[in-house]
């Protein structure tokens, strides 16, 4: 095992969604993308829908994670995510339905309509795209 | 003595009904299988999110934040986990009995029930359900917790509530179900004497800061809370029901021994009565 390996765990309420050893991990926070090395300072931070690129010794992993948090201690991150999901687990097409579902109801400005929520649904869809592309 | 014919018939019902309570178990024993799978492959993502939350409470206690102190409001929600079924023993009783003992005033309780059962016995006896969600009860999965959750919330931001409970039953073994009343929010937290030897949490960093952070996290930590509680129940459920059913087949064995014994008797006893009736007859003629 190299040096600059650490533990990384991805947990979602239904499953261990991923363990491995990685030398890096990146992934998108509420404050912006970062990027994790070996012996990263103690931190927790809240994941924002995005991509998460685990760089193993043998290659790169990528996953849609959507909300949770991580925590990052020296030599192992734990990401406590909402809903992960791997390439070729993401439906293409009802995620593109998905998308104009959340415009369409962003477009309407409905006075009861739940923005963040809305908001939320057309990033999530937005990100199982872009892993797709 | 009952006569041979209605000891048949008794017998028969009693063996169709075995049959229904063996299916039953049978059922139950499966369900109960999935569903502890479920509840186990829930508990990293449990334990991990209890972690979280009490090192940065433990750093962050001093925090006035709206989550961690009373606001003012003596409402109490109390989200009660029961089933949509009953044949399953004790299981919903215990939960109710939870609440209608527990020192929870019943003018300042507020039900948020999930599942049928409990709902109509804490109706008749009183309390206000404000929220119902029955079907989640059958498969129910995070979206579901995400919701309850966020209704929930909503009301105690607003100030509508001040405390929320959750009434459920723990899921140890299979064998094991504890009925249990926790308290969410605000959250109760204790000052925790491992502190020292989880060195490196201390130095731990927060981004967004500590305050956002813990407005982010919290809501989750709820959910996960409520998720693992429905899992748990739905396992206790079914683990529940199967001890029930397993007892019922076994007093249908016993009855039906019973009854057998009984049968045979009555027909050894009007035989016995016939001959006798026929040798009595022909002594009569000769």
């Amino acid at each position: 095992m190299a040096d600059n390996m650490f533990q990384v765990k991805i947990i979602t309420p239904d499953r261990i969604f991923y363990q491995g050893e990685a030398s890096m991990i990146e992934f998108n926070t509420t404050e912006g993308e970062i990027g994790v090395l070996k012996d990263h300072i103690p931190l927790t931070t809240v994941i924002a829908p995005g991509i998460v690129t685990i760089t193993e010794a043998e290659g790169t992993k990528k996953a849609a994670v959507h909300a949770g948090f991580a925590e990052i201690l020296g030599d192992k991150v734990t990401l406590l995510a909402e809903i992960a999901e791997w390439p070729e687990e993401i439906d293409l097409e009802r995620a593109r339905k998905a998308e104009d579902r959340a415009k369409e109801r962003l477009s309407r400005k409905d006075a009861n309509l739940d923005v963040t929520r809305a908001e939320i649904a057309l990033k999530k869809s937005l990100v199982r795209q872009d892993i797709l592309a | 003595m009952a006569s041979m014919r209605d000891i048949k018939r008794r017998k028969t019902s009693i063996s169709s009904t075995q049959q229904i309570t063996k299916a039953m178990k049978l059922v139950s024993t499966v369900k109960l299988q999935k569903a502890r799978n479920k509840a186990e492959e829930t508990t990293p993502y449990f334990n991990g999110m209890y972690r979280t939350v009490n090192s940065m409470l433990a750093k962050t206690g001093q925090i006035d934040h709206p989550y961690l102190r009373d606001n003012g409001s003596t409402k109490k929600a109390v989200i009660v986990i029961t089933s949509n079924r009953g044949l399953a023993g004790g299981y919903n009783s215990n939960v109710v009995k939870l609440i209608t003992e527990s020192d929870l005033p019943k003018e300042d309780v507020k039900i948020y029930s999930i599942g049928h059962k409990g709902e109509e016995v804490l109706l008749r006896k009183g309390y206000e359900v404000t929220q119902r969600y029955p079907e989640v009860v059958e498969a129910p999965d995070y979206e579901d917790a995400q919701e309850i959750c966020r209704q929930v919330l909503e009301a105690y931001e607003a100030g509508e509530i001040g405390e929320i409970y959750l009434a459920y039953t723990h899921f140890k073994n299979t064998v094991s179900h504890q009925p249990t009343l926790l308290k969410l929010l605000p959250v109760e937290w204790q000052e925790p004497e491992e502190a020292e030897q989880s060195g490196p949490d201390l130095l731990m960093n927060f981004e967004p800061g500590e305050e956002e952070a813990l407005a982010q996290i919290v809501p989750k930590y709820v959910t996960s809370l409520v998720y693992g509680a429905l899992v748990e129940a739905v396992a206790s459920e079914n683990g529940a029901r199967m001890q029930a059913m397993d007892s019922a087949t076994s007093n249908a064995e016993d009855m039906i021994a019973d009854l057998s014994l009984k049968y045979n008797r009555a027909r050894q006893g009007s035989i016995t009565q016939e001959l006798t009736e026929i040798i009595a007859g022909a002594e009569a003629i000769s």
